[in-house]
């Protein structure tokens, strides 16, 4: 067991095990080393160290890059969005500034709380290898791809609440972005009715319609807590599945979003 | 024990809070609230527990949300409850000159209240706080500036409190279903908001969404304390997620 090797591995992945780490080493290394209970000590420190960094930081790092992965994502969209020329008309320009500035804020607020363990910025493909080659030019377009990231999005931090469970207040800054995005993607959604001609499309998802199925598999769901909902208070499905969004898995979310990241 | 679960989460003190989890754990294993939501009977400590009449709206009597995460799915349904009769009145007593658009939302929101007040109850079985009685003589209905003016804010209201009940929930399905209901719950917020304002920066104005771009996370006593003024009953919500 080459343990030095393990200590370094670790600190890539969490770096604050390095303090505890330094704690441990002298506590119980330096002063405890000629004696006899080191050889039990030492690891069963090290596994405490290991067991609390995983359940405290790790999976919430995991978490937050993933989301810095989208909010980098939607950031550098809007920003492109924005700032061509003849895309957004002038009556739709607050509603896509305001989406572009809490992207802005979300990618500093992910970056900042990351710190070292934030990753690089991917460089994007928003043409998504040619399917949307007009994103920047066509304004239906660009309105599509927008409700189409913002509903991902909403579905990609629902998918990670749980995973968060055992760190309640990034749980709590998850969830405040979360409904954001979700407000994005509803007046987007109304944008798009009529850039769109689309009536059907509402503020909400109804059924699993939408542009783009693979972000909206699943949206059908009429099962809720293990009960089947169907017909409750005399209601359509169609409004029992417009009540409830649903999560989408990290490995579903990046197999949409793989298109647009070129690295 | 107690102690410690009652303990706050603190990221300072990661040691706490590891025994906090685990307590929780064992806690909630013991009293049979870790399975999945559809195949439990929850039994919540409310005071209600031997009302004669439990189903009946109150006028004016306390109602008790619970402890843990029973109390925090009564909270939700306590919410529910008064934003579905809002839009149930909203409907029945149309304000003047409400569109047909205007119609269609409204209708879809109140459905989709009323999906998630009948949700909750059936959930809570026989958990679940009796119906509340609300008070909205403060909300003139006939004028679509006031009724949707209260609408912004049961929507806004509304999103805050699941943000700010996330991390009292301790259950990961119960957590993912409070999920589910509070994005489409902001997408009312911004919808509403867009219909006052049309075309504007409010759906998710600076007055809702702060510096880091992050919603409102608002705790029970202070939700409870602004909804006050529109339900008769009293809500007594100090145990709820603890």
């Amino acid at each position: 067991m080459d343990i030095f090797k393990i200590i370094d591995d670790f600190q890539k992945i969490d770096g604050d095990a390095a303090g505890r780490l330094e704690y441990a080493t002298r506590r119980h290394f330096m002063n405890r080393i000629s004696s006899k209970i080191a050889a039990v000590a030492v690891p069963t420190v090290f596994a405490s160290i290991v067991n609390k960094a995983y359940a405290q930081s790790a999976a919430a790092v995991d978490v937050l890059n993933y989301a810095l992965t989208l909010e980098y994502l939607e950031d550098e969209f809007y920003k492109a969005g924005n700032a061509a020329a003849n895309l957004i008309p002038a009556s739709d320009k607050a509603i896509f500034t305001q989406i572009g500035k809490h992207e802005t804020q979300h990618v500093a607020f992910l970056v900042k709380a990351l710190g070292t363990k934030a990753i690089a910025k991917p460089t994007f493909d928003f043409q998504y290898g040619g399917a949307f080659a007009d994103i920047f030019t066509n304004y239906k377009t660009f309105v599509t791809v927008s409700s189409a990231l913002e509903d991902t999005g909403v579905r990609a931090y629902k998918g990670q609440a749980g995973a968060l469970l055992a760190d309640p207040q990034i749980l709590e800054y998850a969830l405040q972005v979360h409904s954001v995005e979700a407000r994005h993607a509803a007046v987007v959604r109304r944008l798009g009715a009529t850039v769109l001609a689309n009536p059907a499309m509402k503020g909400w998802i109804t059924g699993n319609m939408g542009a783009v199925p693979a972000i909206y598999a699943g949206e059908d769901n009429m099962t809720q807590g293990g009960v089947n909902l169907k017909g409750l208070a005399s209601k359509s499905d169609a409004a029992v599945t417009e009540a409830f969004d649903e999560p989408l898995t990290k490995e579903a979310v990046l197999a949409i979003a793989g298109p647009f990241i070129k690295k | 024990m107690n102690k410690i679960i009652k303990t706050k989460s603190n990221s300072e003190n990661k040691e706490e809070e590891i025994t906090s989890v685990v307590n929780r754990r064992l806690f909630l294993r013991s009293a049979g609230l870790a399975t999945s939501l559809g195949t439990i009977v929850i039994s919540a400590c409310t005071t209600d527990d031997h009302d004669p009449n439990p189903q009946i709206p109150g006028t004016g009597d306390t109602v008790e949300l619970g402890s843990g995460d029973v109390g925090v799915l009564n909270y939700a349904y306590a919410l529910e409850q008064l934003e579905a009769a809002f839009y149930t009145q909203v409907i029945a007593t149309p304000y003047a000159g409400m569109t047909d658009a205007e119609r269609t939302i409204l209708t879809d929101i109140r459905d989709h209240e009323i999906i998630h007040r009948d949700f909750f109850k059936a959930a809570l079985g026989n958990g679940a706080i009796k119906g509340l009685t609300p008070n909205f003589s403060a909300i003139d209905f006939n004028s679509r500036t006031a009724v949707l003016g209260a609408a912004k804010l049961f929507e806004d209201t509304g999103v805050a409190a699941y943000n700010g009940a996330g991390k009292l929930i301790k259950n990961g399905d119960y957590l993912l279903l409070a999920g589910k209901i509070v994005s489409v719950e902001a997408r009312h917020a911004s919808v509403i908001r867009d219909l006052l304002n049309p075309k504007s920066a409010d759906f998710a104005g600076d007055d809702i969404v702060d510096a880091n771009g992050f919603d409102k996370a608002v705790a029970p006593a202070d939700i409870l304390t602004a909804v006050k003024g529109y339900v008769k009953d009293t809500i007594s919500g100090a145990n709820v997620g603890k």
